[in-house]
């Protein structure tokens, strides 16, 4: 090949996966003092895939990328995300209005194994707002209820003020075949709910821990002893799925930002089973 | 799963060798300038020998070679007048293949709406004259962190698949050079389309030579057009005996069970200990021919409208990579050393099947307080026998 024929095939080279789509913001939502909820349609109108667990890569206009979970919902064809405003792209997200434009790129990531868990008892175990990434397993098991066995939700935020989705846990409290249980760190006046941490929910849970998967979510110390709490309970580590985080510049595999050990947690993960990475979940500064 | 240990280079049957002559070696190089082809090669910068763009075969650093040693770089006059006995140069060929500084795309904001258009491909047709063994296996590595199986990145396809490769086997080792024990080189063994070994010129008076062979189509189509006669089997022992002295030559080298002890010691006291010595300069992995972090710019316009968003090389050794909400996660000077060396020697071969590092000595060469990952991977391994 000469050289001008190779510059030629250089042209017409597959997409860059690190450049962004434009998508609208159709409707924004107020979920906490810090939290909101968008959602987005593609500006091409082509229409948007996921599984419950993954993420996009959100960008700000002039201030850079976030990644940022599906929190929902499939069966609607609706594209959401939940983000909390705690640095400088997801406080200029935070500003975003309705009619708005955001660039995303995604869906990226392994997801939360609700195939595997089918005929088997589920967990569904969240902090705070932790729960968003877990919602899309929540609508996967419910809208497929027949295909489970004893479906709980444990959910723990840190005040009353704190608990994410609170229309949707009175929601999924309400129905029969499904056992939701809510607990806080610190109490405020009118509640008359549990104070104490997620770990204390699974002991007092009814489910068949040889026949569970747990799909964990939320600070990683809150994950790591939840983790405790279920193996104590006699799951099985490989039946115990938890959702990591670290700092995405790229979220496929090229920026090295996200290596947890040997793995990335943008392409090896978030989801990972817990016996893949259990030792490295106490080492410090991983 | 972790991918098995894989070759990251095929090992293809080279042609038999041809004999060109030294004073021809700009013959070689005009033929793949007619092709259009952009040369970069060693040329002499700020005191030092390093890749960069050359016009012909006067640009390279002939009869000079590098003295290289923990935290040390000279260059002086060599003994036998050859243009490639130096080693490892200061930059290394990641410049060229994954840019320090690339455009992913340019966004306008206008009327309520993003546009985002991504720049063309930058992948001019270039001949990469003098890459080593260990630069070989680098590109091989880089390779795969840039199509790794669920994503390829375009521009470095691009760019690899219209770079020709003219490897030299060294003749010479370096001071900071370990290749021979990580298996890498001093020969190429693969990967290139030519390949050229050096002699010097006699004491007899024999003249200079190089052998060359080629190791796929492309090379072979270019020796079809130089016109040269079959070396001796005299002459391609020379030149094999030459590489082979420079393999036992070699002065360093890194420990064999390195990737599995390193990942079992994630709590060895030792880091403390080189992040006492660590400036957390980040010099090491700028050097570094496999080190592959990036970050991510937006850079806007007066007017506010207008995004560019630039992919520029980072590093394991500052804070914001690590950075999430709050913080950063590896706080100390030990924890970024540990990331930066299990990384290379360990992590690796999990995330792509093969060691990080090639053994290339540049992070010795270029850390400023010497610090030598051969060593610290020892006395890791020498603290956990010992405790």
């Amino acid at each position: 090949m000469t050289a001008t024929a190779e510059n030629r095939a250089a042209a017409v080279a597959p997409a860059d996966p690190m450049v962004p789509r434009p998508f609208r913001i159709v409707r924004r939502q107020r979920e906490l003092s810090d939290t909101f909820t968008m959602e987005l349609t593609a500006e091409d109108g082509q229409p948007f895939d996921f599984r419950p667990g993954q993420f996009n890569m959100l960008y700000a206009f002039g201030a850079g990328v976030s990644a940022i979970s599906i929190s929902g919902e499939k069966s609607s064809g609706r594209l959401l995300h939940t983000v909390r405003a705690v640095g400088t792209v997801t406080d200029r997200l935070q500003a975003l209005r309705k009619g708005d434009v955001v660039g995303l790129r995604g869906p990226f990531g392994r997801p939360w194994p609700v195939d595997r868990a089918r005929r088997r008892d589920v967990l569904i175990i969240a902090g705070g707002i932790g729960l968003a990434p877990l919602r899309p397993a929540i609508h996967h098991v419910l809208a497929n209820r027949g295909d489970y066995g004893r479906v709980l939700i444990l959910y723990g935020a840190r005040t009353p003020d704190d608990i994410l989705f609170p229309k949707d846990l009175k929601a999924w409290r309400s129905r029969f075949d499904v056992f939701v249980d809510v607990t806080v760190d610190r109490a405020a006046p009118g509640w008359a709910g549990k104070i104490g941490v997620v770990p204390d929910l699974i002991e007092r849970a009814a489910f068949s821990a040889e026949d569970a998967t747990a799909m964990v979510c939320g600070p990683e110390v809150m994950m790591l002893f939840t983790v405790r709490a279920l193996l104590r309970a006699g799951m099985a580590e490989e039946d115990v799925y938890v959702s990591m985080e670290r700092n995405m510049k790229c979220a496929v595999g090229f920026c090295g930002h996200c290596q947890f050990g040997g793995r990335f947690v943008c392409k090896d993960g978030p989801v990972f089973a817990y016996t893949d990475i259990a030792h490295h979940m106490t080492v410090r500064e991983l | 799963m972790p991918p098995p240990d894989t070759p990251v280079v095929p090992s293809p049957t080279p042609t038999p060798a041809l004999r060109l002559d030294a004073g021809r070696l700009p013959h070689l190089l005009a033929v793949l300038t007619a092709d259009g082809r952009e040369l970069i090669g060693p040329v002499v910068s700020g005191g030092a020998i390093v890749y960069g763009p050359i016009t012909g075969a006067d640009d390279l650093p002939k009869g000079l070679v590098d003295d290289q040693a923990p935290g040390r770089y000279r260059l002086v006059a060599g003994e036998s007048g050859t243009y490639f006995d130096h080693v490892a140069t200061a930059n290394s060929w990641k410049t060229f293949l994954f840019p320090p500084e690339q455009k992913i795309c340019d966004i306008a904001h206008a009327d309520g709406a993003l546009t985002v258009t991504a720049p063309p491909v930058d992948a001019p047709a270039r001949a990469f004259i003098g890459v080593r063994a260990c630069d070989l296996r680098a590109m091989g590595i880089l390779g795969k962190v840039f199509d790794n199986g669920d994503f390829a990145d375009p521009a470095y396809a691009a760019r690899r698949r219209n770079a020709l490769i003219v490897a030299v086997n060294c003749g010479r080792a370096g001071g900071t050079c370990f290749c021979t024990s990580m298996g890498t080189g001093p020969k190429a063994d693969g990967g290139y389309d030519l390949a050229l070994t050096e002699v010097p010129a006699g004491g007899d008076g024999a003249p200079a030579y190089f052998t060359l062979v080629a190791g796929s189509d492309a090379g072979r189509r270019i020796l079809d057009r130089l016109d040269l006669n079959r070396a001796t089997a005299a002459e391609v022992e020379t030149a094999a005996a030459r590489v082979a002295a420079c393999a036992d030559s070699m002065g360093r080298e890194m420990i064999a069970d390195a990737a599995e002890m390193l990942g079992d010691n994630l709590d060895s006291p030792h880091w403390q200990t080189v992040a006492e010595r660590c400036l957390n300069c980040a010099n090491c992995t700028m050097a570094c021919p496999t080190c592959f972090c990036s970050t991510v710019e937006d850079v806007t316009d007066l007017t506010g409208d207008n995004a560019e968003r630039w992919r520029k090389w980072d590093s394991c050794f500052t804070l914001d990579h690590s950075y999430m909400h709050g913080g950063s996660l590896r706080r100390s000077g030990a924890a970024r050393y540990r990331q930066w060396i299990t990384h290379k020697l360990a992590h690796w071969h999990d995330q792509f099947g093969t060691s990080g590092c090639t053994g290339c000595g540049r992070c010795i060469t270029w850390c400023p307080v010497g610090i030598d990952i051969t060593e610290e991977a020892r006395a890791v391994r020498d603290r956990a026998a010992g405790t």
